[in-house]
């Protein structure tokens, strides 16, 4: 197994967190993963992006030239990284943020889901990074469910620790949507 | 237990077990996450932490500390490493040991912020004014970046000479998972030259101005010495599929990761190449090269800079077998299919 | 027989190479002995500027480091950092201290590390054949202001102690110089306040003395004398400038 994705979005819809909670759950999976954050000057005013790698062999590079996956939260995104993704490659669309013309001329698979306005009714718009991940864990499931709960608890801990149920339900809606 | 650390913070955390009592720097991108790192786990363990006012302070800071005894250590990316220079050659002329991090930024001048080697020959050849070497590590991973502090710090101690771990801006701000192994934090090496008061003793002076007739060549002879003891006893590196092979990937740090993949893609399609990783890159580990003349039929360098230490593996094939390069200056990298193609066409 | 004037123990036998007239070689001496007296010579740690004062680790008999030019401030703070109850102090000249070190000397002084600088101001450079200095008088000829010093060229003397006095981190500045036999007394109890409130963690103090440089001023010495008495004072009035336990 070997998975290379990038995550995509505005400054603050929690791209760098989802990267991160990703390969927690790999990590606690015990196979290999690198997290690489787009940095420095580069994720201001505009699109942050994280590259992720899960395989069962050690990583050599740990940049996505030509990602596997796309998890695109915001439109800006799509434009930017949709030509990379692999031809045979999946494409997880925040379709509220995203204009279903732009999606038009996208060949690979698909996956709309509608995740800020799913994350809102669940009462906090800022889960809606998890809502996409859920979503995209259900088409590939390439970490357990159970792994990224773990994770969750690992990440979110102290004075965020109680936001760990909300991002749980988010994932969950997120999964769930997909069927 | 495996812990998901970035880069950065892994060096950090390598550098307070390997018992560094002392950190100043001055924030540049992409190494901040070290600095910020250092703000806050060095007070914890009440030991000195120091934003400066400039990298040219920060390395001096650290010629104080170090000249009084104690592990020291900054960090900066490239621009801040020029800046540096003139500390190190001090440094290196009154044989101060410290640990100097370039988590290596696209140059040249401000550059941009993405992963480059592109200071390879000032981190190898000297970099400031003078006849002299600093010890040049090189880590391609976050394991890597939490281990190599003690080492660069037990180096430094052994031969009373300031080491740089050369990193660059990819192996710094990756995420991976990394073990908390034990690391040496004993300081290495004689004291008998520290300023810490002469209770008890004579005075003691460290200086580098040797004004007196045939003094400074004299210890110039000495340093030469010095650095050749190193060149014989320090190299290091790390071969893989090395042994028959026919084409000899020579890569460090994160290009090295890139020519791994390369590697393993380039033996499925039944091609015969291996990988040697230059873990010392002053000392350059000359030898395991040139052992590699006897079997190998071309090697290939492959570096995230217009060429630089190919120049180095050329000396060490001294002719032997032919070099070849690939490379991307200004914080382009080289991709695995990029260095396939190479591989093919030799 | 009552000894009543000897060498301090502070200094060693090493003859001076200074000029005759310079100030340094008193200003050397006063260090001693006011190390001497406050009996910390075994726990003090010098730095010895790039300048004149460049061979100063030869003349003290303690622990001294050299440092790069202009960073003595920097080398101070890292030394006093990690050896608090150690006395440290810098020796420096105005172009070390004022113009390429003038960014180590703002903010050590901001950060009010609490080490002691002694500042020789002898408005030009001495080690290097007497160029402009960044407290050179204006009008005054040096070799790189062949017409005098021009405000338009090269903009205006520096005052040291009056800049850092604005700082919050600054606890003790004091001009003083050495051109006389009561100027010379007064500039060693200021050393010593300056070292006693070192030992005393009160904070961050420098003493900037005036010192005559007759060969490159080109003036006999006792020309000298009378150029920072009546001269210099003008530009950079003698007194405390800053005492916050005043």
């Amino acid at each position: 197994m070997r998975e290379e994705l990038i995550v995509a979005g505005f400054g603050g819809q929690g791209v760098m967190f989802t990267g991160t909670l990703l390969a927690q759950a790999a990590m606690l999976e015990g196979k290999f993963v690198t997290f690489f954050p787009a940095y420095g000057a580069e994720v201001r005013g505009g699109t942050a992006n994280a590259s992720v790698i899960i395989s069962d062999e050690e990583i050599g590079s740990p940049l996505v030239s030509a990602p596997d996956t796309l998890i695109i939260l915001n439109q800006p995104s799509l434009d930017r990284f949709h030509r990379k993704l692999k031809k045979e490659g999946q494409l997880v669309v925040n379709s509220t943020l995203v204009q279903p013309e732009a999606l038009k001329n996208i060949v690979q698979g698909v996956s709309q889901v509608p995740a800020s306005e799913i994350a809102e009714q669940l009462g906090n718009i800022r889960v809606a990074n998890m809502v996409a991940l859920g979503t995209y864990l259900k088409i590939k499931p390439v970490v357990k469910l159970s792994s990224v709960n773990e994770a969750l608890a690992t990440l979110l801990t102290g004075k965020k620790a109680g936001l760990q149920e909300i991002n749980k339900k988010a994932i969950k809606a997120g999964y769930e949507f997909s069927k | 237990m495996k812990k998901l650390m970035k880069g950065n913070e892994a060096l950090g955390e390598g550098a307070i077990k390997a018992g560094c009592a002392a950190y100043f720097g001055y924030p540049i991108t992409p190494q901040n996450e070290l600095t910020e790192y250092m703000s806050k786990r060095m007070l914890e363990e009440k030991r000195v932490f120091l934003q400066s006012e400039s990298e040219l302070a920060a390395i001096n800071m650290v010629l104080g500390a170090s000249a009084a005894g104690v592990k020291a250590m900054t960090s900066s990316s490239s621009p801040g490493i020029s800046l540096k220079q003139e500390g190190l050659s001090y440094m290196a002329g009154c044989e101060l040991p410290a640990l100097i991090v370039n988590v290596q930024r696209g140059g040249p001048g401000l550059g941009n912020i993405a992963g480059s080697q592109a200071d390879y020959f000032q981190a190898t050849k000297g970099g400031g004014h003078g006849d002299y070497h600093l010890i040049v590590l090189a880590p391609s991973s976050v394991q890597e970046m939490f281990e190599m502090p003690a080492q660069a710090f037990a180096l430094a101690e052994k031969y009373r000479n300031p080491v740089m771990i050369l990193a660059d801006g990819v192996v710094g701000q990756i995420l991976e998972p990394m073990e908390e192994v034990k690391v040496d934090s004993t300081y290495h090496g004689d004291r008998s030259w520290v300023l810490d008061g002469c209770q008890g003793r004579a005075p003691r002076k460290i200086r580098s101005l040797l004004m007196e007739e045939g003094a400074l060549e004299e210890h110039n002879i000495k340093l030469q010495k010095k650095y050749k003891v190193i060149k014989e006893q320090e190299q290091r590196c790390q071969k893989q599929n090395t042994e028959k092979a026919d084409i000899i990937l020579v890569a460090y740090g994160t290009s090295a990761r890139v020519c791994y993949s390369a590697m393993l893609a380039a033996r499925k399609k039944g091609l015969s190449v291996g990988l040697l990783r230059p873990l010392t890159l002053w000392p350059f580990p000359v030898k395991a090269i040139a052992e590699l003349t006897g079997t190998a039929k071309a090697f290939l360098t492959v570096e995230m800079s217009a060429g630089q230490m190919v120049e180095d593996v050329k000396l060490a094939v001294n002719g032997r077998k032919p070099v070849h390069f690939y490379g991307r200056a200004g914080g382009g990298m080289p991709t695995e299919e990029e260095i396939l193609k190479e591989i093919e066409k030799i | 027989m009552k000894k009543v004037y000897c060498k301090p123990e502070s200094m060693t036998d090493i003859e001076h190479k200074y000029c005759p007239g310079c100030g340094h070689g008193l200003v050397h001496r006063l260090v001693a002995e006011v190390i001497d007296e406050l009996g910390v010579r075994e726990r003090t740690i010098g730095i010895a500027p790039v300048g004149c004062a460049v061979f100063a680790y030869d003349y003290w008999n303690f622990d001294v480091t050299e440092a790069p030019h202009g960073r003595p401030p920097a080398v101070a703070t890292g030394i006093k950092r990690v050896l608090p109850d150690r006395i440290v102090f810098t020796y420096q000249g105005d172009g070390d201290l004022a113009a390429i070190g003038m960014a180590e000397t703002v903010h050590a002084a901001n950060r009010g590390e609490n080490i002691t600088v002694i500042f020789i101001n002898n408005a030009i450079y001495g080690m290097t054949t007497g160029q402009m200095a960044p407290t050179t008088l204006l009008g005054m000829k040096t070799t790189t202001t062949p017409f005098g010093r021009d405000k338009n060229l090269a903009g205006y003397p520096i005052k040291v102690c009056e800049l850092l006095a604005t700082l919050a981190g600054t606890a003790y500045l004091e001009r003083c110089a050495v051109n006389n036999v009561k100027n010379i007394i007064n500039t060693k109890k200021a050393i010593k306040k300056a070292f006693e409130m070192q030992k005393e963690n009160k904070g961050y103090s420098l003493i900037e003395v005036l010192s005559q440089c007759p060969p490159n001023w080109g003036l006999s010495l006792k020309e000298s004398l009378k150029f920072v008495q009546e001269d210099m004072t003008k530009q950079f009035p003698l007194g405390v400038i800053k005492d916050i336990y005043a």
